[in-house]
């Protein structure tokens, strides 16, 4: 697709740098949560409560504008970057590269 | 005519030729299905074996389920056709939502690698129709991430229908209700944490897998 990618590119215009933040849903257990949370009264560390365990992933993303960027970002969540059954993700867009 | 049984291979796999091997020793024929192919070969029946598939990179599963062959094997499963999951296998056929739930880290994060005793709880099902109902069959498993979870409504579904297949009688990793092993509506698609192929002959421990691996073979003769 040579020549459509120049027509794309146009289309698209906008760069957004992009944060998704992946989190077990709530009720579902947290094994890594639950342990790091047992340990740190040991290290001293008292009064520390809910831990949870997630991940982020960061990427720039090529969009005509932010409320694009934002669909598309949900739909990659909801099909690729969580499992909907176990997992929520928190999503954070912001105008231009990251780099 | 022996029945055919296509095992897929994604990079990463690594209990595809056991699968193969098991397949064979009970009198079927069995071949190599490559995950970057769009097509399941014309076989009878589909193991997706157990492995880390694609690294388990983002998730077990979460890659592979976009595999071509997946594609394939999705057809294959919504014309009738018998497919079994084992362990990744199991993971990749949830992700692809070809089976319902999710398998998450064990409860007690070990690596879990170990024979236990699973009871038959249904024998409609591709998978266990030569099992006797609560049987009792001694199987290893091998897996991080086979704590099987879903929500509350789901698995008032897979109880009412009669959809658990297996269950563990000693709970390894926190699956909910012991599941061991559940069957999509349709009862042709089979996903389980244990590894029966690794249990048909004396020599590796124990034969219990046998009546699983046969009920595969006679349903794949029956859709042949």
């Amino acid at each position: 697709m040579f020549w459509g990618s120049w027509g794309m590119w146009d289309d698209r215009g906008m760069l957004f740098s992009v944060l998704v933040e992946v989190s077990l849903r709530e009720g579902v257990a947290d094994p890594q949560g639950a342990t790091i949370e047992r340990s740190l009264p040991h290290l001293g560390f008292d009064g520390v409560r809910e831990v949870r365990v997630g991940k982020s992933i960061r990427f720039d993303l090529e969009a005509a504008d932010e409320a694009a960027a934002r669909a598309e970002v949900a739909d990659l969540c909801q099909r690729f970057l969580t499992n909907p059954v176990i997992e929520d993700s928190v999503i954070t867009v912001t105008e231009g590269a990251s780099a | 005519m022996a029945a055919r049984v296509g095992v897929v291979q994604f990079p990463g796999s690594n209990c595809e030729l056991d699968a193969l091997e098991a397949v064979r020793m009970l009198g079927g024929e069995a071949e190599i299905l490559w995950h970057g192919d769009d097509t399941v070969n014309g076989v009878d029946a589909v193991i997706v074996p157990g492995g880390f598939a694609h690294g388990d990179y983002l998730r077990p599963g979460a890659i592979a389920r976009f595999s071509p062959v997946m594609s394939a094997v999705m057809e294959f499963a919504e014309s009738g056709g018998p497919v079994v999951g084992i362990c990744n296998g199991f993971q990749v056929l949830t992700e692809a939502g070809m089976l319902p739930g999710a398998l998450q880290k064990n409860r007690g994060l070990k690596f879990l690698c170990t024979t236990v005793e699973l009871r038959v709880e249904s024998t409609r099902s591709a998978l266990t129709s030569e099992a006797s109902l609560g049987d009792v069959l001694r199987v290893p498993i091998n897996h991080f991430e086979g704590n099987f979870t879903c929500s509350p409504e789901t698995l008032a579904d897979l109880q009412a229908n009669d959809q658990i297949v297996l269950r563990y009688v000693d709970n390894p990793n926190g699956s909910v209700d012991d599941i061991a092993g559940i069957c999509n509506a349709g009862r042709n698609v089979v996903g389980l944490m244990p590894h029966p192929e690794r249990a048909i002959s004396p020599l590796l421990g124990s034969e219990d897998g046998v009546p699983l691996l046969r009920s595969l073979l006679l349903q794949a003769g029956a859709s042949a």
